[in-house]
């Protein structure tokens, strides 16, 4: 009892979190569902992508990449060698991570600025990397995957809660990302937590002082690219298998740009900021287009060209007024805001010797 | 052999577009110490303005200068509103702004321009001509020669200038050249307006190539960093070699060894094996990092 009325209030919210993104399917459609399963894998990517460079101070504009990696390692095994869809996720995110890995030895060698030019330009060329080996990638046709069915114990567990209709795939898959999403986040908590957390804040504060304290500088900055590329392989494999159909063209540069913009906005360096950040980045071109076109005194020929160009524009303003008024994203004005909030409710200071009057007990 | 040499002209004929962007990118990263991820968008976006001065009358050669004073004042007003209030801040934040900078003008550009390829017109004669057996067009030698002459203002500019000597003095030792009256964050300014006007200089030439649309640059600036990184990311002059190499490099490897449609990749790999075999690349001096 104790514990519980103790727990900082953020313990609360993120069971509260738990329990409405668990229940959401048995309240929205199906299709709705699947457009989540997509938030909950950008969420997932754009957490591995804070590892690198809200917690190790490094960038990475390959991430989208990556995830074309995870989502071909899964589509190419269940697709040739018939190997269970759930096996190959961890296959692709260990793949992808190793990638990462060979790729950050030589690209982190020098300062951040190498490994944002290597990975955005793996970020350009993947494309027409992916289409040459035409026989095993399916070239630009891609690969279709079949949807897998849900397993009979969870069909019926879901329809007992529901009372209504069997569970169908997208929901089975939105249950699948929804564990490993926490599982995923459970461990980027631990991680920055604990020994290989702190060094890389330690470096991405001062990699001198780091270097001085005995940390491996660059041991820690090529692991904490290769977790998150772990992560966005991961993520790419369930965006493989949520939308059952991988070509070139599903991870353009753009795709890598977008999960930057989902860092940022969020909150760099921050364990809820990516979940904001998958949430915002996912809706936000689909809610352009929604209000572009539903507004009648816009002239067509200027909505469509909202809708082409507006997530763009909207996505370059965002990260240049983040990054000048709110470097630390929604969570941190949200943090900020609550600060100021409870220095409010506990009274102002005393002037003179600045010192603040005790917490309140009642409010 | 005559294939061959052919190929090898039109190779210098990219490496001068690439020579370009590259060098637009070393005068930021010398004024600063960050790569402009937005030199290639920025550099687009001036296409598209000399494109929209050409179709409202102006003949080439006066669009052509106009568009890279435009540039130059572009690059200057960027610099003050989106760069100036995040300098002090950290190479990463720099970075962000600049990726969303290129975000940013791409967006622009699609909302006033659009998506439709435009062919854009080229100064130069159509036909060819014959150098020492191998034929080549007059785009090529006009892109080569402007890309010289261009590159030689530049050195002049930065070498033998009072101006020049400020900007590099500002780059090198900020204090130091505060101290002696230079306007060190106007140098900065002047350092990314100057590099706004020579990445223009390289859309434009590559435009009629490669037909004009918000994506255009996309491949040339993978391009420009290859060059950049090969001749050591701080020397104008590693930028210029490194621009030709990477651009005879890549067109014979798309003619003789891997295919058209695998160019860019020989871009990346020139890349990462610059980063394992010479980290400073062919003209840089040997990071050193004061403690």
């Amino acid at each position: 009892m104790r514990f519980l009325r103790q727990a900082p209030p953020r313990y609360w919210l993120v069971l509260v979190a738990i329990v409405l993104f668990a229940g959401l399917p048995t309240v929205v459609t199906s299709f709705q569902t699947s457009e989540w399963t997509q938030v909950l894998i950008f969420a997932i990517v754009i957490m591995g992508l804070n590892i690198l460079v809200g917690y190790s101070g490094q960038i990475s504009l390959g991430h989208g990449a990556l995830m074309a990696l995870g989502a071909y390692t899964t589509a190419i095994l269940i697709h040739r060698y018939q190997i269970s869809y759930l096996a190959t996720i961890p296959i692709a995110g260990l793949l992808t991570g190793a990638v990462g890995f060979l790729l950050g030895i030589p690209a982190l060698r020098l300062s951040a600025l190498y490994l944002a030019l290597a990975t955005f330009a793996l970020a350009v060329v993947t494309p027409s990397l992916i289409k040459r080996p035409a026989e095993l990638t399916g070239g630009v046709q891609g690969i279709l995957l079949v949807p897998p069915d849900p397993p009979q114990p969870a069909q019926d567990a879901f329809a007992l809660v529901t009372g209504g209709p069997p569970m169908t795939t997208d929901q089975w898959l939105y249950y699948v990302t929804f564990a490993i999403a926490l599982v995923m986040f459970w461990l980027a908590w631990n991680l920055v937590r604990h020994r290989p957390g702190r060094a890389m804040r330690a470096i991405r504060d001062g990699e001198v002082a780091a270097a001085a304290y005995g940390i491996n500088v660059s041991g820690y900055k090529t692991l904490a690219f290769g977790i998150s590329a772990f992560y966005a392989g991961i993520a790419g494999s369930l965006y493989g298998l949520a939308t059952g159909f991988v070509s070139p063209d599903t991870f353009p540069l753009s795709l890598s740009f977008q999960l930057l913009v989902g860092v940022v906005i969020g909150g760099l360096a921050s364990i809820p900021g990516p979940l904001v950040g998958g949430i915002f980045t996912f809706w936000l071109p689909i809610m352009t287009s929604q209000f572009a076109s539903s507004q009648p005194w816009i002239p067509s020929g200027i909505s469509s060209a909202i809708i082409k160009a507006g997530p763009a524009v909207s996505y370059g303003a965002i990260l240049i007024l983040i990054m000048i008024f709110a470097p630390n994203g929604v969570v941190g004005l949200v943090m900020q805001g609550y600060a100021r909030l409870r220095e409010r409710l506990r009274g102002a200071g005393d002037r003179g010797t600045g010192q603040m009057p005790p917490e309140a007990q009642t409010v | 052999m005559q294939e061959l040499l052919q190929q090898v002209v039109s190779g210098l004929a990219s490496g001068g577009v690439f020579a370009s962007l590259a060098l637009a990118l070393v005068l930021i990263y010398n004024a600063m110490g960050l790569v402009n991820f937005a030199q290639g968008e920025m550099a687009m976006f001036a296409t598209f303005i000399a494109f929209a001065l050409i179709e409202g009358g102006l003949s080439y050669w006066i669009a052509f200068p106009l568009t890279l004073a435009i540039a130059f004042v572009g690059g200057l007003l960027v610099e003050r509103i989106a760069i100036r209030p995040v300098e002090r801040a950290p190479i990463l934040t720099l970075v962000i702004v600049t990726l969303g900078l290129a975000t940013l003008t791409n967006g622009l550009a699609g909302f006033i321009w659009g998506y439709v390829p435009r062919s854009f017109p080229s100064p130069f004669a159509i036909g060819t001509v014959n150098i020492l057996g191998a034929f080549t067009s007059y785009q090529n030698l006009g892109v080569i020669a402007i890309s010289a002459v261009v590159l030689l203002l530049i050195y002049l500019l930065l070498q033998h200038t009072k101006i020049g000597l400020a900007m590099r003095a500002a780059a090198h030792h900020p204090e130091a050249s505060r101290l002696l009256g230079v306007r060190v964050s106007w140098m900065l300014a002047l350092g990314w307006g100057l590099a706004s006007a020579v990445g223009a200089v390289s859309g434009i030439m590559v435009a009629p190539v490669l037909l004009l649309e918000p994506t255009m640059m996309q491949t040339i600036i993978i391009y420009a960093f290859a060059a950049a990184v090969l001749g050591g990311i701080e020397s104008p002059l590693g930028a210029v070699v490194g621009g030709l190499i990477v651009g005879v490099t890549v067109n014979l490897a798309g003619a003789y060894l891997v295919g058209g449609d695998l160019e860019l990749a020989v871009a990346l790999a020139i890349i990462v094996a610059v980063l394992i075999v010479k980290p400073n690349g062919l003209f840089g001096r040997a990071a050193v990092r004061r403690v």
